[in-house]
């Protein structure tokens, strides 16, 4: 353990991700698979953005499916756009809102056929939102369950309000997407390619979660978490502290919905409300919330499990989602990184912890 | 004037859906701190008992009398499952028990699909309850007016149960202060599982009402949860009197957002307003004065 904290055991763990992501997985899965995994290491981006809010900072966020639209629906905007200029020239409508006989293209939309500015807007606007949000929630001191029912209702509302927009695909969603950035999402080559833009995304993500946990700044942020009425009165701002973490969880659901368009082909506000929202946390909850790794590895694991499982056994599966939501957050607050600890409180004389 | 009225009607309608939905977490909640995400589907169970209890009277009118105090035995019977099973290990983890029960209404809701099914079925409504009433020159459902009239009902008992018994009376000193109710030799256990069988037995009743409205599926409870939560989080903590202003408040802003957009919207400009007010107002309309930093 001690191993891994030294910034020796930092680089070759990265370096052994790496090979694992780069190296290995390419080489020892198909084509088909390849785009599974791409698409589970998207999950394990926002999975990473939630261990630093939630684990780390003691924010329950129930509503990342938002941010993860936000980034989504952007992105397939701009796919959307450019395959319809690359069909019919520029200003021509989207195929889908030519079926659903809109004529003009919404003004909103023009901006998107800049690659540039969609990209931006993707690292912007998501983040700006959740900065707003957080500084009107948490500079009056709204947190705990309060905090996770809005993020919720959040959630609730965005899905709804893009059920009802047409120019968006309405329940539909947006779908069939043939370019990406100039390049064909039918060859396999490109397929790959995505795979590991997505792998890449991961590592950078991961390394500056890694890099805010060992800073001032990712004390501070357990500090709040832990005892923000503490942290307080030393004179730090705890609502600043708890918006970074906010945010940058928010800007990494963001990058994770725009990898994820291309890969997946469709993104529609099913896979946004609040049930999936809440969903992300589950892999979360299992790998262990406050660790660097653990979300990753449960997102990982837990999407495996919905692909293998969900489609043989769908009324099983869904039992074992409640199931493992209960038992590891009831038994396991820790996930499967705290097993030991557990096991090894078991063995010895229970001691009261100092509260 | 008639589109007015029309539209108060829907709101006070609206909002005493949401106030039934609502009352029994806000005990709960209030007092526990317990963020019942099984609620809605303890409210789903309800409408199921609804269901269930017309398949086996026949009389549409018998069964939903029988039904009111079955569907508020049955909710109330699984909430204390859940209480004495989970919910009592993780008082110390309030923000826990909300992952931890969504978990379990995973399951009740798949438990339901396997049971019943997933296309959504149907209680028919008594004879006396059909039609509509002239009120301001406005036809009211007759639906509507009973679901209103259930929603006074129950908030004026829990009032008084809260107000006039012995038990009440402990549940108000527990929400005050869990601490000083256990020393004056309150068993806060007992309360806590009363009072939880209370609260979701409400939610069971939320239930059966709703099944004179529309009909039942698998993920009822789920569509009202949220809307109650909101309902809890702008009254404040455990407050009956801000559960029913702020359900009220909340159905009326709905059914005005609605006249002049569509209920997507709706849906959002409610959010918004909410966000705003808990700017003014953090702890919610009525708060209980307390000394804790919390």
């Amino acid at each position: 353990m001690k191993f891994f904290q030294s910034r020796l055991g930092t680089w070759t763990g990265f370096a052994a991700a790496a090979l694992v992501l780069f190296g290995l997985a390419p080489l020892l899965l198909s084509g088909f698979r390849l785009g599974l995994l791409a698409q589970f290491l998207c999950y394990a981006i926002v999975a990473v953005g939630i261990g630093l809010a939630w684990g780390r900072g003691g924010m329950l966020t129930l509503g990342q499916g938002v941010f993860f639209g936000m980034g989504a629906y952007l992105m397939a905007m701009h796919l959307k756009m450019a395959d319809a200029e690359f069909r019919n020239g520029p200003g021509a409508v989207p195929d889908f809102m030519e079926l659903a006989g809109i004529r003009e293209l919404p003004a909103y939309w023009a901006p998107f056929s800049s690659p540039v500015f969609t990209i931006a807007m993707i690292l912007l606007l998501p983040t700006a939102f959740a900065v707003l949000l957080g500084l009107a929630v948490f500079k009056r001191r709204v947190k705990g369950a309060y905090f996770a029912i809005l993020s919720q209702a959040l959630a609730g509302a965005f899905a709804i309000l893009l059920i009802g927009q047409q120019s968006l695909g309405g329940f539909n969603g947006l779908s069939r997407f043939r370019y990406f950035f100039g390049y064909n999402l039918d060859d396999p080559v490109n397929q790959q390619m995505l795979y590991f833009i997505a792998a890449g995304i991961l590592l950078v993500v991961l390394a500056v979660a890694l890099q805010l946990r060992r800073s001032r700044y990712g004390e501070l942020l357990v500090a709040v978490r832990d005892a923000e009425e503490r942290v307080r009165f030393l004179g730090y701002d705890a609502a600043n502290v708890k918006v970074v973490a906010y945010a940058v969880a928010a800007l990494f659901a963001s990058v994770a919905g725009a990898v994820f368009v291309p890969i997946v082909g469709i993104i529609s506000p099913a896979s946004i409300g609040i049930v999936p929202s809440i969903m992300f946390l589950l892999g979360v909850a299992i790998g262990g919330r406050a660790t660097l790794l653990g979300p990753v590895i449960g997102a990982l694991a837990v999407a495996w499990a919905q692909t293998a499982l969900s489609e043989q056994f769908p009324s099983a599966w869904t039992y074992a989602q409640g199931l493992l939501f209960v038992l590891v957050i009831a038994l396991l607050p820790g996930g499967i990184a705290s097993v030991a600890a557990v096991t090894k409180r078991f063995q010895r004389k229970p001691v009261e912890a100092a509260a | 004037m008639d589109l007015l009225v029309g539209q108060l009607f829907t709101g006070l309608s609206t909002g005493s859906i949401l106030l039934l939905a609502a009352l029994g977490l806000s005990l709960t909640f209030g007092q526990m701190g317990v963020v019942n995400m099984a609620h809605g589907e303890f409210i789903m169970a309800g409408c199921y008992t609804a269901y269930v209890v017309q398949q086996a009277v026949g009389d549409a009118g018998v069964s939903l009398l029988i039904a009111l105090p079955a569907g508020f035995l049955v909710g109330g019977a699984m909430g204390l499952v859940l209480e004495a099973l989970l919910l009592r290990r993780l008082y110390h983890r309030p923000l826990d028990t909300l992952l931890v029960t969504f978990g379990v209404g995973l399951i009740l809701q798949q438990a339901a699909r396997d049971v019943f099914g997933a296309p959504a079925v149907n209680v028919s409504v008594p004879e006396f309850l059909r039609g509509g009433v002239d009120l301001l020159g406005v036809t009211v459902p007759k639906t509507r007016l009973f679901i209103m009239a259930l929603a006074v009902v129950s908030v004026a008992a829990v009032a008084l149960v809260l107000r006039f018994t012995p038990a009440g009376r402990r549940i108000r000193a527990v929400v005050g202060n869990r601490d000083l109710a256990e020393t004056a030799g309150i068993s806060s256990r007992t309360v806590d599982a009363a009072t939880f069988f209370i609260g979701s037995g409400l939610a069971g009743v939320a239930g059966v009402a709703l099944t004179l409205i529309g009909s039942t599926s698998p993920t009822t409870g789920q569509s009202y949860l949220v809307d109650a939560f909101l309902v809890v989080v702008a009254g404040g903590l455990g407050r009956i009197k801000g559960a029913v202003v702020a359900a009220v408040a909340l159905g009326a802003m709905q059914a005005v957002f609605e006249t002049y957009s569509t209920a997507s919207l709706a849906k959002v400009g409610v959010f918004i307003v909410i966000v705003v007010f808990l700017q003014l107002r953090p702890q919610g309309l009525f708060t209980l004065r307390t000394r804790s930093l919390a």
